[in-house]
């Protein structure tokens, strides 16, 4: 289908298209196998100019917005989630700052990001805090003109190749939900470091670690926004990032389909190509009208929150459950028409498959994702009567 | 550091066919692209700048469609292009085609580096670059494979030999023809992009070049293609297979059978 994008969005999409086609897609078996961190992918990504794509020019950005990026991650889905993933992580690491920074912050920080010299991350997840924020541990304590950080985030992507860190803590546990703030956290402050690689079922070439403060020292003017402020601007942060993880379920949707009708078309079974089957056709038929469903969903979320609306949760909640949920099913149903050999590492689709689960569950998980609507509909409803 | 790059409008190398009457390349309909080896000479241009600061030109000769390739090579990095292009040029032979590129350089003016691909991938000749060279009446080092200092105007360069490899020395300005081992080309970058749909093109014609009608296009080319025809197989070929004492033993039996 036609979205009728302008002429530099089409811009954007072809030179993601040149960078999955001729980099990622030749490389994500071998990624996948080895698990290493893809360095050079990022560093021609950052050469392209694409790591500033969502950054205000006056930062070295090129000032594009949500919309802009969700067609950069689309491409970047289709060639390898784990790739998109490591490239995306970047700008979810540096949205705190973004939207909640210091002009001081944004000038020390967001060039670099911007031109890919640096990595950023975003640290939320602890041991007892996933979908239930208020289960935080790690605390902030200022002394004197540091902060003094303590405590362990778990499962963060990019750990260990950021040099950026926007971490969350407690500053002030009596006052519930405003006792949490952000910092900025660089990977040679004091006191801070990484635990294992992690080993994971899909997304394999993303690094995955623990960050640990102990005792870990930064400079007063760390901090991002005010004191208190930390779970507004997580929120925040995550409302603008969700359409990320939604396209790349439609990319990833998008990869699977293709496989599995070029597949199709050559396989002969009973004499004849199995596309010719309608048991088969019904199914690229289902996977063809979700991806598009996707598609049409996440880019309608996508300039919904462009337009900066007052509200944006719900549309970008609905998009990243809607997407995901999708990826899983059109890739697990990839793997079956491509069957046995669907199933064998040679062949792409089963990674495809490992790597669409974990869309479902990071960057909240899609029962989360749920919530977040049904409450947003209790209130408008509310305001209604 | 003033450079100009060469570079050549050649048939996608995934897409080639050739026209079963004339035995030429069939042009029409076949996607173009810059030619490989011109990708290599633009990026080590694009390194070279950013290392030494500097300004890039692209150059190409073609007809008015070859403007895809400099905005393309706009968008890698290069900052200036210059399309040569006029009907008196048709025809072009190396010889016509280096006196129209040494005209159109003196024209752009104070070039210290030219850079070309070895070769290109269509005409396969490998001799534009020193021929345009010799026409400027600059040195030139064919095949290098690095560019490993530039200091006090002077170049040192590495030429790829059979056996191994030349270190030579050389002043600006000099032209290098450059093999595809020297660097990994990169991918446009998205503000290149950006500037390559705005940037203007100067457009050279015949007239602009002030260039002698008699050394342009066909009338300028000593070259006569007096018959282009596919080679016919000839003799049975063997393969001889295993390890070289199997081979040579296999081969030892075939001659002294005859």
């Amino acid at each position: 289908m036609d979205y009728f994008l302008t002429e530099e969005q089409q811009m954007i999409v072809d030179l993601c298209r040149q960078i999955a086609d001729e980099l990622i897609i030749p490389q994500r078996a071998a990624l996948d196998e080895s698990e290493e961190y893809p360095t050079d992918i990022l560093n021609a990504v950052a050469q392209a100019d694409l790591f500033g794509l969502y950054v205000p020019e006056e930062y070295g950005g090129l000032g594009a917005g949500t919309f802009e990026i969700v067609l950069a991650l689309e491409e970047f889905g289709r060639g390898c989630v784990a790739v998109a993933t490591a490239f995306a992580a970047s700008a979810l690491g540096a949205y705190p700052i973004l939207i909640s920074g210091s002009d001081e912050l944004k000038q020390k920080y967001l060039p670099d990001i911007a031109s890919g010299a640096k990595k950023a991350a975003f640290a939320l997840t602890e041991a007892n805090a996933g979908s239930d924020a208020s289960g935080i541990q790690t605390t902030a304590v200022l002394d004197g003109d540091e902060w003094v950080l303590n405590g362990t985030k778990q499962w963060i992507t990019n750990a260990g190749e950021a040099k950026i860190y926007t971490v969350i803590a407690i500053t002030d546990r009596s006052k519930g939900p405003r006792g949490a703030s952000m910092f900025v956290v660089e990977d040679t402050d004091p006191g801070f470091s990484y635990g294992p690689k992690e080993k994971k079922l899909g997304i394999r070439c993303s690094s995955t670690r623990e960050l640990i403060f102990k005792d870990c020292r930064i400079p007063k003017d760390r901090l991002i926004g005010r004191q208190g402020t930390g779970f507004i601007t997580v929120m925040k942060t995550l409302d603008k990032s969700r359409p990320g993880i939604a396209i790349l379920g439609v990319g990833l949707g998008q990869a699977a389909l293709d496989e599995s009708v070029i597949y199709a078309k050559q396989r002969v079974q009973f004499g004849k190509p199995i596309i010719s089957f309608q048991a088969i056709q019904h199914m690229l038929a289902d996977m063809a009208i979700q991806v598009e469903a996707a598609r049409a969903l996440v880019y309608g979320a996508s300039k919904h929150i462009d337009a900066h609306p007052k509200d944006m949760s719900k549309a970008s909640s609905m998009c990243k459950v809607f997407a995901t949920d999708m990826a899983m099913k059109v890739t697990t149903d990839a793997v079956q028409v491509l069957a046995g050999y669907g199933y064998m590492r040679e062949y792409p689709v089963e990674k495809m498959m490992r790597d669409a689960k974990i869309l479902q569950i990071y960057e909240g998980t899609n029962q989360i994702q749920r919530n977040v609507v049904g409450q947003e509909l209790n209130k408008e409803y509310t305001k209604k009567q | 550091m003033k450079i100009v790059v060469c570079i050549k409008q050649v048939p996608d190398a995934k897409d080639v066919r050739l026209d079963p009457k004339t035995n030429t390349l069939a042009r029409e309909g076949v996607q173009s692209v810059i030619n490989p080896y011109d990708r290599h000479a633009l990026e080590e241009a694009v390194r070279l700048k950013e290392k030494h600061d500097g300004n890039i030109t692209v150059l190409t000769m073609g007809p008015p469609q070859a403007e895809e390739i400099l905005r393309e090579a706009i968008a890698c990095g290069a900052d200036d292009a210059v399309l040569v292009s006029d009907r008196a040029f048709a025809g072009s032979d190396t010889w016509a085609t280096t006196y129209t590129l040494a005209k159109a350089i003196e024209k752009i003016g104070n070039a210290d580096l030219i850079l070309c691909g070895k070769q290109a991938i269509d005409g396969d000749t490998a001799q534009v670059g020193p021929g345009l060279a010799v026409r400027m009446g600059i040195p030139y080092v064919t095949c290098i494979r690095k560019i490993s200092d530039y200091s006090d105007d002077t170049f040192v360069v590495e030429r790829m030999m059979d056996d191994g490899y030349d270190e030579l020395e050389v002043k600006q300005p000099v032209l290098f023809t450059v093999v595809k081992e020297i660097n990994e080309p990169r991918l446009p970058s998205l503000k290149g992009k950006m500037k390559a749909k705005k940037v203007t093109i100067l457009a050279l014609t015949a007239a602009d070049l002030d260039a002698d009608p008699s050394l342009l296009g066909l009338a300028g080319s000593p070259t006569k293609v007096v018959r282009v025809f596919a080679p016919e197989l000839k003799g049975d070929r063997t393969m001889l297979e295993g390890t070289i004492d199997e081979q040579v033993e296999q081969l030892t039996k075939v001659l002294t059978a005859n």
